[in-house]
C-alpha cells in the first residue's frame, strides 16, 4: 500500500441518507420524544411556583425550598439548574440528546448533511467538561432529598407511610443510583489511578464500575420517576389526587 | 532505457519478508543493530497468522511450576518430535525462550498474571510442566500487536500488500528481491546485502485448513527456486481440535487451551477415548497422538455426527470460560449456535503447521545461500516430527531475533555493492504477465480446489504408498494446468492473479511433502503410514532433504542428524524427573 | 465513495453451479460494489446458501466461481485477524462474522467497502492513515526501577483494549471522521484505545494527555458510542476507554480547582 493518502474532497452527502434497512430513525424519535416530553412537563412545573408541598411531602422539582424575599419567581429556579446541568453534562444523556436533537449522528452510519463541526472542543459544549462539578451540586440536593423523605414519614410528629411517602423515597434512591453510576464518580473513585494498592478502594471501583454498565438504565428511570414525584405532590396538593395512608 | 529505470527500487540492508512474529522479531533486532531495514508483507501489518496462535508461548520461566528448566523443555520438545529435531535449535529455543517473552512484557505486553503478580503459565499438551504464558486465547495477537507497536517506532520501512516472487543474486550472493504490489499489480525490486524470509506455512494447500489464504508456501520455494535446501518436508501437523460443523466454519481453529484448561475429549458414546490411546497424559498428549485418535474413533464408527470429536469444557463454569477462553466462547456462539458454557464442541483435525521448511544452520539461521536467512514456520529442523503447542511461538521470537541479528551482521560484513541481473528480472516480470497473455485457460480457483482435494485425501493423516503415488502423479498435471491459467481483468488487486502466483508455489511444496512421505517408510510424529505403522530407528537417523536439481526437477535425499553432544544425550538418557 | 462515481446496475451469475429447481438449497441474492476510486458499479450475485454461512463465503463464492478477480481483504475468517471489514447494508461489519441467516429469506444483501477510507478497488480500500496516526503515539514506556509485578486485577481494564483486532470498524463509523472528515485533527476511537492501553498500564511512565486532547483531538468525539455498537470485540470504547481518558484531560486541563492546586503545590 502506498503510504501518501490521494484523498479528494469527499461528497457531502444529504441528511438522512444511508443503506441502512433498518428502523435507525425509531430510537432517536423514543428519546427525542421521552425527553422532550420531561423537559416541557419539568419547565411548567417550575413555573407553576405554588402545589408543590402537600402534608409532609415536598416535590423534589422545589427541594430544598428556598424562599427569600428578593426572588420573584418560582422557588425552584434557585435550584433546578443544578439536576438541570447534571443531566444536560451527564454523558449518558449527552449521547441521547446529540443524537436525537443535534442529529450529529442521527444514527450509527446514517450521514448528517453538510455542516460544520467543532464537537467538545469549542464554546458552548466545552462546558461539558465540568460535569463533576454538576455532579458535586447534585450530591448536596442528594442530602436534601434524603431528609425530604424522612420528613415524608413523619405525619405530625407520628410516624407513618402513605403512598406519597413511598414516592419520594423511590424518586431519591432512584437519584441516588443515577448519580452513583455517574462517569465522572466512577473516575474520581478510582478510574483515574492506573493501579489500586487499596483493595477497599479497588472494591468501590470495581461495584461503581459495574453500575456504570447501567447508567443509562437508571438515566430514564431516575428522570420518570423525579417527574411522577412532583406529579403526585402537585395533583394531591391540587386535590386531584387523595394520598392514601398506608401506616 | 535499463530494466532497472522501469521498476520501483528500494534499497535497504535487510530485507524482511513476512511480518507474523518471526519477521517482526528480526526486523526490530536487525535495526536495533543499525541496520537499514525494511520488512515486505503480503497483508496489512498486524494481520499476520501469528494472530491465530490463542493457546500460549512455551518457555521455562518456572513462575507455577517452581522445578521447570530449559533441560526439561528441551527434553519435552525432542520426545514431541520424535528425537528428529536438529537438537542445536532445539537447545538453543529452551535456552532463550524465557528471556524473549520477558523482553515481550518490557515491551508492553500484559501476560495474564499468577497471585504474586508474574507471569501465569498454564499446562499444554506434551509439555512436563505447567509451561504456557498467554494471555486469555489470544496470545498470538499480544505478541503481534506489542511487536509492531515497537516497530513502528523504530524507523522500520513497512512495505504492505507486496508480493515477493523471486530472489535476486549477484555471484551466488544475494542482491535483492522482486515483487509486485498487491494494490497495483506494479512491479517492485528491493536491494538488500541480506534477506530474512519469514513467510510461514503451507496450509493453504490442504481443503480443512485453520490457514489463511497467505499460507502458500512461498518463502520455501523462493529459497528452494534459488538453490537452498528444504528438510522434512513430510511433517504437517494437523491440529486435533478444528471446527467442523457447520460448514461455512470448517477448519477453524479451537484452541488446545480448552485441553489446557480441562476439556475432555467424548466420542458419540460419551466413552473419553484418549484413555483408551494414551492413559498418562490423555487429552494432554501430543498432537499427533490425540489427531489420530479421533481420526481412528470415527474409523470404527464412533464419532460425532459430523465426522469428529466431542471437546467439552463446560464442567469448569461459564464464569471460567468466558474468562479464560473468551474468544472461543464467542466463536462457538456466533458462528456454530453452541454455547461451550452448557454443552461440548464438535471438532475435528484441521491442518495447522509445517515442520518442515528451509534448512538453516541452527546458531545464526542462515540457509546455504550466502545473505539468505529464515525464521519461524518457513524454516525446518526445530521441531522435528512433530511441533508442541505453545512452542511455535517462542520458536518465532528465539529465532526471528538470531535471524534479525545475524542477517544484519551479515549485511555489515559484506558492505561492496551488489548488482542485480538485469536478465533475472525480465525473467521474473514475464513470468508474472504471462498469466494475462493467453486467450483461453482455466480460472486459477478451479485447480487449487483440485490441489487442495487432492493433499487431504492422498497426503492427509494418514499416508499409503498407492496414494503418494497417485499424489505425485497427479501433482504434475496439476503442476501443468496451473502454469497455464487465465486471468481476467487487470493488474489493479485481483485475487485472482495472485491465487495463480501462489499455486505454484503450493504445488511445488506440495510434490516436496509426498515425495518425502513416500520415502519416509515408517510412522512417526505427524507421518502415519498405513503400510508402515510402526516407528522405525534405522529412520530416526536421517532427515529428508528437498533440493531443485540442475535440470529443474525436485530431488530427494537423506541426511544423516548432526550428532548431539554427549551431555544433551545423557539427559535425553535419564529416566522422567518428575510427573504431575 | 468519490464525487463521480457512477452507479449502474449488472447482473451476474454462475448459471451452471447453481442446483437445479426442486432442490432445496436458498439462493441468496448479493449487490457487491465494483470499481475502483474512480467508478463503479453496483453487481448483482446469486449465491447458494449453506448452513452457518457467513457473507465472507458468499465473496469466496463469487471469487471461485464468478468474479476471480473481485478485491476483497481477508486472513483468519474467525474475527480474529480484523481484514475483512465492509459495511453490509450499510452497517459496518466483519464479513466472517456476519452469518446469512440474520438476514431474511430473500432479502438483497448489500456489500461496500468502508465507507470512511478511499477505496483502492471493489471491497479493499485504503486504510494506511491509521498506521500514520498509530506512529505519532508515543509507545510504552515502563517506569524507572519497575519489578515488573502487577496485580491481575490492574492489567483487567487494560487487557479489554488489548483484544483491538485493528479491523477500523470504529474509525469506519465514527460520524467525526465518517461524516466531518477531520482526519488530519482526530485520531479516531481506535487510537483512543490504544492510548487508554497505555495510559492505563500500571507501569508505563509517559504522559499522552497533552497529545490526547491537541493533537488527537478527543474533544471531538461526542460520545455518540456507534464506535461501541459496531465493535466486533465487544469492547466498550465510550464507557472504558474514551471516556476516563476525557476524564483525565478534565483533570489536567478543564478542572479549575486541580489546575490551581496544581499551581500552587507542585514545583516545577
Amino acid at each position: 500500500m502506498s503510504a501518501i493518502l490521494t484523498e479528494k474532497p469527499k461528497e457531502k452527502e444529504s441528511f438522512g441518507k444511508t443503506q441502512r434497512k433498518d428502523l435507525w430513525w425509531f430510537e432517536p424519535l423514543v428519546y427525542a420524544v421521552g425527553f422532550g416530553a420531561f423537559i416541557f412537563y419539568a419547565t411548567w412545573a417550575a413555573f407553576q411556583g405554588k402545589h408543590y408541598e402537600y402534608g409532609p411531602y415536598l416535590s423534589p422539582f422545589y427541594s430544598p425550598l428556598i424562599v427569600v424575599d428578593w426572588w420573584k419567581f418560582s422557588p425552584a429556579f434557585l435550584i433546578l439548574w443544578i439536576p438541570a446541568g447534571f443531566r444536560m453534562t451527564c454523558y449518558y444523556y449527552r449521547k441521547a440528546y446529540y443524537r436525537s436533537y443535534f442529529m450529529d449522528p442521527p444514527a450509527c452510519g446514517v450521514s448528517e448533511g453538510c455542516k460544520k463541526y467543532t464537537g467538545e472542543t469549542a464554546f458552548p459544549l466545552i462546558f461539558q467538561n465540568l460535569h463533576r462539578y454538576f455532579l458535586l451540586g447534585a450530591s448536596v440536593l442528594l442530602c436534601f432529598l434524603w431528609g425530604d423523605v424522612i420528613k415524608a414519614f413523619n405525619f405530625n410528629g407520628h410516624f407513618g407511610v402513605g403512598v406519597g411517602s413511598l414516592v419520594l423515597l423511590a424518586n431519591t434512591f432512584l437519584l441516588t443510583m443515577y448519580s452513583l453510576t455517574c462517569h465522572s464518580f466512577r473516575h474520581l473513585i478510582g478510574g483515574f489511578k492506573d493501579s489500586f494498592k487499596c483493595g477497599y478502594q479497588y472494591n468501590l471501583y470495581e461495584k461503581i464500575s459495574c453500575g456504570n454498565k447501567h447508567h443509562m438504565f437508571w438515566a430514564w428511570v431516575s428522570l420518570f420517576m423525579v417527574g411522577f414525584a412532583d406529579l403526585y405532590v402537585r395533583l394531591c396538593s391540587m386535590g386531584i389526587w387523595t394520598d392514601v395512608r398506608l401506616i | 532505457m535499463s530494466t532497472l529505470d522501469r521498476f520501483e527500487i528500494h534499497e535497504h540492508d535487510v530485507i524482511v519478508i513476512g511480518a507474523g512474529g518471526a519477521g517482526l522479531r528480526a526486523a526490530i533486532e536487525a535495526s536495533t543493530n543499525g541496520a537499514s531495514v525494511g520488512l515486505v508483507c503480503k497483508s496489512l501489518l498486524g494481520k499476520a497468522h501469528t494472530v491465530m496462535a490463542e493457546g500460549g508461548i512455551a518457555a521455562a520461566v518456572a513462575n507455577v511450576d517452581k522445578q521447570d528448566d530449559w533441560q526439561v523443555h528441551f527434553k519435552d520438545t525432542m520426545k514431541g518430535g520424535k528425537f528428529l529435531n536438529n537438537w542445536r535449535m532445539a537447545q538453543l529455543h529452551a535456552q532463550e525462550a524465557p528471556e524473549r517473552v520477558l523482553e515481550l512484557e518490557r515491551w508492553g505486553a500484559l501476560f495474564d498474571r499468577t497471585n504474586d503478580g508474574t507471569i501465569l503459565q498454564r499446562p499444554f499438551g506434551g509439555h512436563t510442566y505447567k509451561r504456557l504464558c498467554h494471555v486469555g486465547d489470544r496470545t498470538g495477537l499480544e505478541m503481534i500487536r506489542t511487536l509492531q507497536d515497537k516497530g513502528v517506532h523504530m524507523g522500520i520501512d513497512v512495505y504492505m500488500e507486496c508480493t515477493i516472487t523471486k530472489l535476486l543474486k549477484d555471484d551466488g550472493k544475494i542482491s535483492g528481491a522482486f515483487g509486485y504490489w498487491r494494490e497495483n499489480g506494479k512491479f517492485v525490486i528491493f536491494k538488500a546485502k541480506s534477506i530474512i524470509l519469514a513467510t510461514g506455512g503451507v496450509g493453504k494447500a490442504y481443503k480443512v485448513t485453520s490457514n489463511s489464504w497467505e499460507y502458500t508456501a512461498d518463502g520455501q520455494i523462493l529459497a528452494y527456486d534459488a538453490g537452498a535446501e528444504l528438510i522434512d518436508t513430510e511433517f504437517i501437523q494437523f491440529h486435533p481440535t478444528g471446527m467442523i460443523w457447520p460448514p461455512g466454519v470448517i477448519g477453524i481453529l479451537v484452541t488446545e487451551a480448552v485441553r489446557g484448561e480441562g476439556g475432555v475429549l467424548k466420542n458419540k458414546d460419551g466413552f473419553r477415548f484418549m484413555e483408551k490411546y494414551d492413559p498418562e497424559r490423555m487429552e494432554l498428549s501430543t498432537r499427533d497422538v490425540v489427531a489420530r485418535s479421533i481420526y481412528l474413533e470415527n474409523k470404527d464408527g464412533r464419532g460425532s455426527p459430523h465426522g469428529g470429536a466431542f471437546l467439552d469444557i463446560s464442567h469448569k463454569g461459564a464464569d471460567y470460560i468466558k474468562k479464560k477462553l473468551p474468544s472461543m466462547y464467542h466463536q462457538f456462539k456466533e458462528l456454530a449456535d453452541v454455547d461451550i458454557t452448557t454443552g461440548p464442541m464438535e471438532v475435528g483435525p484441521t491442518c495447522h503447521y509445517s515442520m518442515g521448511g528451509v534448512k538453516v544452520e541452527a546458531d545464526t539461521t542462515a540457509t546455504s545461500i550466502p545473505g539468505l536467512f529464515a525464521a519461524g514456520e518457513v524454516a525446518g529442523g526445530m521441531h522435528g516430527a512433530n511441533r508442541l503447542g505453545g512452542n511455535s511461538l517462542s520458536d518465532l521470537l528465539v529465532f526471528g531475533r538470531r535471524a534479525g541479528l545475524h542477517a544484519s551482521e551479515y549485511a555489515k560484513k559484506n558492505s561492496s555493492k551488489l548488482k542485480l541481473d538485469e536478465n533475472e528480472m525480465k525473467l521474473a516480470e514475464k513470468e508474472m504477465i504471462s498469466f494475462f497473455e493467453r486467450d483461453e485457460g482455466e480460472n486459477p480457483y478451479s485447480v487449487h480446489t483440485d490441489l487442495q482435494e487432492l493433499m487431504q485425501n492422498k497426503v492427509g493423516i494418514f499416508r499409503i504408498e498407492e496414494d503418494l503415488k497417485y499424489a505425485i502423479e497427479q501433482l504434475k498435471i496439476l503442476k501443468e494446468r496451473a502454469k497455464k491459467t487465465k486471468i481476467e481483468g487487470s493488474r489493479m488487486y485481483n485475487p485472482g492473479w495472485h491465487m495463480a502466483y501462489d499455486l505454484q508455489n503450493m504445488i511445488i511444496y506440495s510434490e516436496a511433502i509426498a515425495k518425502c512421505a513416500l520415502q519416509r517408510k515408517e510412522s512417526r510424529g505427524a507421518h502415519s503410514r498405513i503400510d508402515y505403522p510402526n516407528t522405525d530407528p534405522e529412520h530416526g537417523k536421517w532427515n529428508s532433504i528437498v533440493k531443485k536439481s540442475n535440470d529443474g526437477s525436485l530431488v530427494i535425499e537423506k541426511s544423516p542428524l548432526p550428532e548431539m553432544p554427549k551431555e544433551l544425550q545423557d539427559l535425553l538418557k535419564e529416566k522422567d524427573l518428575v510427573k504431575k | 465513495m468519490p464525487a463521480e462515481c457512477t452507479i449502474k446496475k449488472e447482473s451476474m451469475d454462475a448459471g451452471h453451479d447453481l442446483p437445479g429447481e426442486g432442490h432445496k438449497a436458498r439462493i441468496a441474492t448479493f449487490k457487491v460494489f465494483r470499481g475502483d476510486k474512480n467508478t463503479g458499479s453496483e453487481v448483482e450475485y446469486k449465491v447458494p446458501v449453506e448452513e452457518g454461512m457467513v457473507v465472507l463465503d458468499a465473496i469466496h463464492y463469487i471469487q471461485r466461481n464468478i468474479s476471480p478477480d473481485l478485491a476483497v481483504r481477508w486472513n483468519c475468517k474467525a474475527a480474529k485477524c480484523g481484514s475483512c471489514s465492509a459495511e453490509v447494508n450499510g452497517k459496518p461489519r466483519l464479513m466472517c462474522k456476519t452469518r446469512l441467516d440474520d438476514f431474511s429469506s430473500g432479502e438483497e444483501i448489500k456489500v461496500y467497502p468502508m465507507k470512511s477510507f478511499p477505496v483502492i478497488k471493489d471491497l479493499a480500500c485504503d486504510v494506511s492513515w491509521n498506521f500514520e496516526v498509530n506512529k505519532k503515539i508515543t509507545p510504552f514506556t515502563p517506569k524507572e526501577n519497575t519489578s515488573w509485578i502487577m496485580n491481575q486485577r490492574d492489567i483487567d481494564r487494560v487487557q479489554e483494549f488489548r483484544k483491538c483486532i485493528e479491523c477500523f470498524a470504529c474509525q469506519n463509523v465514527c460520524h467525526v471522521i465518517r461524516d466531518h472528515d477531520l482526519k488530519p485533527k482526530f485520531a479516531g476511537p481506535r487510537f483512543f484505545v490504544r492510548v487508554a492501553g497505555l495510559e492505563m498500564h500500571p507501569l508505563d511512565g509517559a504522559d499522552r494527555l497533552e497529545a490526547l486532547k491537541n493533537d488527537m483531538g478527543i474533544g471531538f468525539c461526542n460520545i455518540t458510542k456507534c464506535c461501541t455498537e459496531v465493535c466486533p470485540e465487544d469492547i466498550h470504547i465510550t464507557d472504558n476507554a474514551i471516556i476516563p481518558l476525557k476524564e483525565r484531560v478534565v483533570d489536567r486541563y478543564f478542572d479549575p480547582v486541580k489546575i490551581i492546586l496544581r499551581k500552587l503545590f507542585v514545583k516545577r
